[in-house]
């Protein structure tokens, strides 16, 4: 199989999906020149009718792509994850919420691209990982992929999707490298991810890792080394935390009995507090030892990488944190 | 611009629909019929319907809190706004939405929005799919003098400018935003002036009168539909109620003059029309009652159909939270 970069995953997947689908539009702060890498060649390809350039002002170009998806575009817009609370009041009050206030007249096809740039010393206001904020909120599907297959798969599924979808792009996975099946290779020609599927990444029968877009690499990699200690770790990937997996996340603590959590989020009301509290509540009588959350720390992102480094999952964390449940 | 008199006389029609329909609106929530928040727009119905009228149904609008009014101007059917304001299964939005939230997408409804400023973004990319797709339907969107002070307001003018969205800003400056008048928090004399920071016309208009409304609203739908970019068009007009029902706290006195009340409800839109169609021998007084009481007769009915329409069902609630549903968590 083809290996792919991850950033190019997402730029084959908007090739395609732009390619698919004339309804189909993607605005944003730079996209034409590319300067993040997703959007390259589709200015070329599509033009600029599909390929705009947006002043800065999220505000009402994440309101503008709700108004063009109500009347029967299908928006796609770029964003950082960092601009996305200038734009909150269409985000909250119009993209979530429109649908279910208006009594379902209304579908809302838009995709959200958010990247999250952080752990590269890019400091406080660039360097957010707010998924979970938005799992609170009613109306969004979230998305957060963890290898250039699934970004592929799930992007392409996103834009399909007839309700607003947020792409979370982590950015510490941007140069990573993955398979990716080419489209011949597979049974309908394209690579399509259904939501509210997990991915069992390793099998395991002593502790389930369920780990969440840029953990998932830390979190492989402590399986890994734990293997060699004899611990066998079962690490699972929500790919979407809305919908949720639950089931194959509560099949696998059954299994397991322990259950840690790597969530490159606050630990606070974190994704990984959601998925604790589910098996805490439905999965309790399989627990043989206490939840452990291995999410960032309750700090904002300081600049100095001496510091900075200290906030988030790694490899070691999660691999003391399986250690501790094994106590 | 020579305007037909089936043309005049529906915009008579609809605005004593407005009106007719607020005063019952009013009358029920006295009466404890529905409750939450619910902001009449008696004294400003020109300013919708003046606008409304100049559109096609495949044209787009939004609006704000002050909801009842832009739907129906644009054709909205009473029974089902009324019912929707009683929270009922045949309301606009099956009693999901309520008095801030009339939206009808058949007839160009995009919604109005509790969040003020907060549909002109959503009104900009209407505009927007109509130059993509090369079509020749335009937006419009509904926006007090208050939400004009809004950022949403600024960055959808001027993206709508150097895109030349076919989209027309009509600002309904009654002057208040909440109790707070508009002189002492926009920095220009009129809303209107703010159209050159984004280099679109801007016209200030008697928002009383609903022929200037209509004439000023046609020349920026021409013009957005020959892909010349948007417009801003402000209403001057006037709220003779207070700002919300069920906001009794607020004292009139304590911020408007019984005296200025007086003087607007002097120049009352319905009043002002009416004359001038008798006066210029368009309809005989009898023709103008005529429409009244059968407005009247349809805003009985519509409450009757409200008020016989059932209340949701408690397995409603999740219904229509997505197009694609997923499992509840």
């Amino acid at each position: 199989m083809p290996e792919t970069v991850f950033v190019n995953a997402i730029n084959e997947a908007l090739h395609e999906e732009m390619q698919r689908d004339e309804s189909v539009f993607i605005m944003g702060e730079d996209i034409k020149r590319s300067i993040y890498g997703a959007t390259m060649g589709l200015l070329e390809e599509f033009g600029e009718k599909r390929v705009l350039d947006t002043p800065l002002s999220e505000n009402a170009f994440f309101g503008a792509a709700v108004g063009a998806a109500a009347v029967g575009m299908r928006p796609i817009v770029e964003t950082l994850t960092s601009f996305m609370w200038v734009a909150m009041d269409q985000l909250v009050s119009q993209a979530a919420k429109m649908r279910y206030m208006f009594g379902g007249q209304v579908n809302l096809p838009v995709v959200y691209r958010a990247t999250m740039y952080y752990g590269g010393g890019s400091a406080a206001h660039h360097s957010d990982r707010s998924y979970p904020m938005f799992m609170n909120m009613p109306g969004l599907k979230i998305v957060a992929p963890s290898n250039p297959a699934d970004m592929k798969g799930l992007m392409k599924t996103a834009v399909r999707d007839n309700d607003v979808v947020i792409m979370f792009e982590d950015g510490t996975l941007f140069g990573s490298r993955g398979e990716v099946p080419a489209n011949e290779d597979l049974p309908n020609g394209e690579l399509l991810i259904p939501f509210g599927v997990a991915n069992t990444l390793r099998e395991g029968t002593d502790v389930t890792v369920v780990a969440i877009a840029g953990s998932v690499p830390h979190a492989m990699a402590a399986a890994e080394e734990l293997e060699a200690d004899g611990i066998s770790v079962e690490v699972i990937d929500p790919r979407t935390l809305v919908p949720l997996d639950k089931a194959t996340i509560l099949a696998s603590v059954e299994k397991t009995g322990r259950l840690v959590i790597a969530d490159p989020a606050h630990k606070v009301c974190s994704a990984a507090s959601e998925i604790a509290s589910i098996v805490a509540e439905e999965g309790f009588w399989s627990l043989q030892a206490p939840i452990v959350k291995v999410a960032s720390e309750q700090v904002h992102i300081p600049y100095s990488p001496v510091l900075e480094k200290l906030v988030y999952p790694t490899k070691e964390k999660i691999a003391a944190a399986v250690k501790r449940t094994l106590e | 611009m020579a305007i037909d008199k089936d043309l005049l006389m529906l915009m008579l029609r609809r605005m004593w629909t407005i009106r007719h329909f607020e005063e019952t609106v009013i009358d029920i929530y006295a009466k404890g019929e529905f409750g939450g928040a619910a902001h009449p727009y008696i004294g400003e119905e020109a300013v919708a319907v003046g606008a409304c009228v100049a559109m096609q149904d495949t044209d787009y609008i939004a609006g704000n809190h002050r909801s009842h009014g832009h739907p129906l101007a644009k054709g909205g059917d009473p029974k089902r706004a009324m019912a929707e304001l009683l929270g009922r299964v045949d309301g606009y939005c099956k009693g999901k939405g309520g008095s801030m939230h009339l939206a009808d997408f058949s007839i160009g409804i995009l919604g109005e929005s509790g969040i003020l400023g907060s549909s002109l973004p959503v009104a900009t990319g209407a505009a927007l799919a109509s130059k993509i797709k090369g079509e020749d339907f335009i937006s419009a969107v509904f926006f007090g003098d208050g939400a004009s002070n809004q950022g949403a307001c600024h960055e959808s003018m001027n993206l709508a400018s150097v895109w030349k969205l076919p989209i027309i800003f009509i600002c309904e400056n009654n002057q208040y935003a909440v109790t707070t008048s508009y002189r002492d928090t926009v920095a220009v004399e009129h809303v209107s002036d703010r159209a050159s920071a984004y280099n679109m016309p801007g016209v200030l208009v008697d928002g009383q009168d609903v022929v200037a409304m209509y004439e000023a609203v046609s020349v920026a739908i021409e013009r957005a539909r020959a892909g010349d970019g948007p417009s801003l068009v402000e209403g001057l007009t006037y709220r003779y109620e207070e700002h919300s029902l069920g906001l009794g706290r607020i004292r009139r006195g304590e911020y408007r003059p019984e005296e200025e009340v007086e003087m607007w409800r002097q120049r009352d839109p319905i009043v002002i029309h009416e004359k001038r169609l008798v006066e210029q021998g368009v309809a005989s007084q009898e023709e103008c009652d005529a429409v009244k009481d059968e407005v009247r007769k349809e805003i009985d009915e519509a409450l009757e159909f409200a008020r016989n329409s059932p209340f949701p069902e408690p397995e409603a609630l999740f219904d229509d939270m997505f197009a694609d549903p997923i499992p509840q968590p």
